[in-house]
């Protein structure tokens, strides 16, 4: 069975980097695959990865990672800093963030429309879950 | 006493620019992307000699390694730099992966355990960087989480960042998926096996650090 474990970012909000990734890998070494709402910084990105690597063992082999998030690039220049105002305010809330245990979910794949999770059943091979965004 | 003060800003002003030439110019990019192809490519151009090993087997490179003072020359222009060849970022190491390419369990398991200091070593680097060379394989899809990641963390840091696709000698390949997928960056097509297009890359260095 396949648990999608969903986090809220008022769930992070008032955490520290290292917290939130501690409470992200919690997650994930319990087989879950977590939803965040938000992103994570570019340096926690990072730091989600080291900590990764630092943990792998027998059991853990490391997580699939995938953010979705609209583009800036396309939206207006009064959006884009409307966005800028709220993401100070209130943090960053936009897009979904995905990390799934590497022992369940084979591959993310992202292109800019859809996200395909592509996971592992021993008994089945590997199964395509999609979503499009 | 004018002829003393002259000298020492004069020797001053040497030591000022020849430290500033001295750049750290990093590769960067997930494994089996071709990093160590371009660094042998780069030193064996400039230097004529190879500064890393390489194979079909991902996490090769498990240690940083860094050739120093490449002075490199483009029409009247000439940089020298430090090149620091970065072992691959990967959110997944499985040692039951390299067995696919016939290693022991053992040689796989102590690959594994290296691959992942390797990983941490070469995020730690980033903070010593003063530009960065993106290497990605032009035949896969750019859109991972680990490119994203590396790129978002070179913009953070505000480094200075050119994108090689690599492979562009394979089938495959294509350049306009890692243009769209990053079109605020320069992404310049290479073959660094082949050595194909690097007269145009070096030209992207320059154009990258003016």
């Amino acid at each position: 069975m396949l648990t999608l474990q969903f986090v809220p970012y008022a769930d992070i909000e008032s955490l520290d980097s290292q917290a939130r990734i501690n409470k992200l890998l919690k997650i994930v070494k319990n087989k879950h695959i977590v939803l965040m709402q938000g992103r994570l910084k570019p340096e926690e990105e990072a730091g989600l990865i080291q900590k990764t690597m630092e943990q792998i063992d027998k059991e853990f082999r490391g997580i699939e990672v995938c953010t979705v998030y609209p583009e800036e690039n396309k939206l207006e220049s009064l959006k884009k800093i409307r966005n800028e105002m709220f993401k100070l305010l209130l943090g960053n809330r936009d897009g979904i963030t995905i990390i799934g245990p590497a022992s369940v979910v084979k591959e993310i794949r992202r292109d800019p429309n859809k996200i395909q999770l592509l996971t592992l059943e021993k008994s089945k091979g590997v199964k395509k879950i999609s979503k499009k965004k | 006493m004018i002829k003393i003060i002259r000298d020492f800003v004069k020797r001053m002003l040497h030591q000022i620019f020849q430290k500033k030439k001295h750049l750290k110019l990093g590769l960067y990019g997930p494994p089996n992307a071709g990093k160590s192809s371009l660094a042998n490519k780069i030193s064996e151009d400039w230097l004529g000699e190879t500064m890393s090993t390489v194979s079909n087997v991902p996490h090769e490179t498990r240690t940083v390694n860094m050739k120093e003072k490449i002075n490199v020359k483009y029409g009247n222009k000439e940089l020298t730099f430090n090149l620091v060849d970065t072992p691959g970022i990967a959110t997944r190491i499985d040692y039951e992966d390299f067995l696919k390419h016939n290693i022991s369990p053992g040689a796989a398991k102590k690959r594994a355990r290296e691959a992942t200091k390797g990983v941490i070593e070469a995020i730690k680097w980033l903070d010593d960087m003063d530009c960065v060379i993106v290497v990605l394989d032009s035949t896969k899809n750019p859109y991972s989480q680990v490119n994203i990641t590396i790129i978002g963390n070179l913009a953070a840091r505000k480094i200075p960042v050119l994108i090689v696709a690599n492979k562009i000698d394979l089938k495959k390949s294509s350049i306009k998926k890692i243009e769209s997928a990053f079109p605020q960056y320069d992404v310049v097509g290479i073959s660094a096996l082949k050595g194909s297009n690097m007269e145009e890359f070096y030209e992207s260095i320059f154009r990258m650090l003016s």
